[in-house]
């Protein structure tokens, strides 16, 4: 009999436990979808309807007018171009660099193998600033070129340590029976290690093409006047910044034009999710591989 | 990590010929590894270099032996702007609540997701919580201003509940600013912080929790007295790191976020630089401002790792 109430009530207890935890659920995906939707909604409505407001998460008169107007516009079509390529560019030149270190610092019979790890580690301490690194980049000439959105952040240490500690995973044996088939250093790399390391490569990939395609500040600080240059983020940035600064400031001549033609609220609702979308479709995918190589970085670091 | 080196085979004493036999032989090694360390000397190291630009009067396009020294002037400056105080009081308040939130919701978040009995309920919230993580802020700060507008959700919401009659216009006011960073980093971290504490959670043995159930342990004294301890060592580990990055916060929020209406509470340390050192081309002034922050963040990461090592003997170096 004790045992049956002792049961009955802990049960309860469990329920209640239970109706929580789904509460706190259903509240953290309400509260991270709605916005989103919110967003998706206005950017598919019609923008003069759209300024009587109340709208929630589904268009009340669908119109795919606004992305219409936004892709006529020649600086978005730019920024477009040139967020893909550097996207591409900064991932590949990326993975080269984190790949080819984490390679060599995995090996302990490298002798240059200290020197290379604690230079890479200091990385992530040292830093000399947001002014000395731009008068650099002056220096170098890299003002206003492509070079400067994926050359300065070409070498990652901690991307590097991500892939070093999965390489450090793999049985050494490996690299030896390479070796006793005439392989030498170079092949090892390319024909052992990087197809044994992908999940941790598409991992890194995800983190370089994530911060590619979100950066916006080195376009502002470095290639804010050229307009070949401009990439998605600046001008969703500059459309954004547009009216809750002040207008005068505002130096997107060409969107104000776009802005006039539809309201600036489903200019900005719509270029947001041009630029949202691309990560909406890859991330899901690549969510067992980023996990993983999340907590192998955390181990080691 | 050192017991690795059990599979190196004779690791090269230095000197002579010996070394240059194993460099020879190991060339790819080299040419797979120096050519990047040459490249983060350039972009790492050599800004460096440009700290001595805050004790010259600092002209561009003079050679460095043409620039007038001037020793701390500018940090003299620095410190007698009155201006530079609202900046650090900014800085601090803004780190000193994005650490503590944003280092308790995930711990909390990642105990919750940790109690969900449906795996596919679990893994749908994971997937859904890590979307704002990949998100640009400059997205974030589009959305979060479109939330807080005048007609915006969070005024219909309050509006609709009769709590307030007008609605008010929350990028507006200075004294929300804080609040408004520190949440919207919440919205957008909260659910990608959880992996590490979700992984620490998955190493503790399942043989605690059946002694605990034994013992007549319910599911909070469960959380209380395994599931938070098991994960303390990451916790501890996790805040030293918080704390050294505490003062180095970034300013793309602020940037992003802020307004002219409310830069009384939005200027931080970067911004600062960025706004009376870069714009107005005062280099010197601007880098003194980058010094002081990288010393700042260096004393708090000893002391913070110096304070847990005493407490709990767990340290980051």
């Amino acid at each position: 009999m004790t045992s049956k109430t002792v049961k009955s009530g802990r049960s309860w207890s469990n329920a209640t436990f239970d109706f929580f935890i789904y509460l706190i659920l259903a509240l953290v995906t309400v509260v991270t979808l709605y916005p989103f939707l919110n967003v998706l909604a206005i950017s598919l409505n019609d923008s003069t309807d759209s300024v009587r407001g109340g709208l929630t998460i589904y268009p009340r008169a669908f119109t795919l007018k606004n992305y219409e107007t936004i892709f006529a516009f020649g600086g978005l079509m730019t920024g477009l171009k040139i967020s893909i390529l550097r996207t591409l560019v900064g991932t590949v030149l990326g993975l080269i660099s984190a790949s080819m270190l984490a390679f060599t610092i995995s090996r302990s019979d490298f002798q240059g193998r200290r020197f290379v790890s604690t230079f890479l580690a200091l990385t992530m301490y040292v830093s000399g600033g947001l002014i000395p690194f731009y008068i650099l980049i002056r220096d170098l000439h890299m003002i206003g070129t492509f070079a400067v959105y994926v050359l300065p952040g070409l070498v990652s240490a901690f991307n590097v340590f991500i892939i070093r500690s999965f390489i450090d995973g793999i049985p050494f044996a490996l690299q030896e029976s390479a070796k006793l088939d005439g392989a030498n250093d170079w092949t090892i790399y390319w024909r052992v290690i990087l197809p044994l390391t992908k999940p941790a490569l598409a991992t890194i990939a995800l983190f370089l093409a994530v911060g590619q395609w979100n950066a916006w500040f080195d376009t502002y600080l470095y290639n804010g006047s050229s307009e070949h240059l401009t990439t998605l983020q600046f001008e969703l940035m500059k459309v954004l910044q547009s009216t809750t600064t002040n207008a005068d400031s505002f130096r997107g001549r060409n969107m104000t034009e776009v802005m006039r033609q539809i309201s600036p609220e489903s200019v900005k609702m719509a270029i947001t999710i041009v630029v949202t979308v691309p990560i909406l479709v890859v991330y899901p995918f690549l969510q067992k591989y980023f996990v993983k190589g999340m907590t192998l970085g955390a181990v080691k670091s | 990590m050192e017991a690795a080196s059990a599979k190196g085979k004779k690791p090269a004493k230095r000197g002579g010929k010996r070394f240059w036999n194993v460099f020879v032989q190991q060339r790819y090694l080299y040419l797979m590894s120096l050519p990047f360390i040459a490249w983060a000397f350039v972009f790492s190291y050599l800004p460096l270099w440009g700290w001595t630009m805050a004790f010259q009067k600092f002209r561009p396009g003079r050679s460095f032996f043409d620039q007038e020294w001037v020793g701390l002037q500018y940090f003299r400056e620095l410190f007698h702007d009155a201006q530079f105080y609202l900046v650090l009081r900014n800085t601090l308040a803004m780190s000193a609540m994005g650490l503590v939130a944003g280092f308790t919701v995930p711990i909390v978040f990642a105990i919750v997701l940790n109690e969900v009995r449906s795996m596919s309920m679990k893994r749908f919230v994971q997937t859904v919580s890590y979307l704002p993580h990949f998100v640009s802020w400059v997205v974030v700060a589009g959305i979060v201003t479109k939330m807080l507008a005048t007609d915006g959700v969070l005024n219909n919401i309050l509006m609709g509940l009769h709590l307030i009659d007008q609605p008010i216009q929350y990028m507006a006011k200075g004294n929300l600013f804080w609040y408004i960073v520190t949440g919207s980093d919440v919205w957008k971290e909260m659910g990608w912080n959880t992996i590490i504490y979700l992984a620490a959670i998955a190493g503790i043995g399942p043989e605690l929790y059946e002694a605990a159930k034994v013992d007549g342990a319910g599911r909070l004294r469960q959380i209380w007295h395994i599931t938070l301890p098991g994960i303390r060592s990451t916790i501890i580990i996790l805040l030293i790191i918080s704390i050294g990055h505490l003062i180095s916060i970034g300013f793309e929020k602020q940037f992003l976020l802020g307004n002219p209406l409310v830069s009384d509470y939005s200027q931080v340390l970067d911004l600062y630089a960025l706004n009376y050192g870069l714009s107005m081309g005062r280099f010197s002034f601007g880098t003194a401002i980058n010094i002081f922050n990288s010393l700042i963040s260096i004393v708090l990461l000893f002391a913070a790792n110096g304070i847990f090592k005493r407490i709990t003997k767990e340290s980051v170096f």
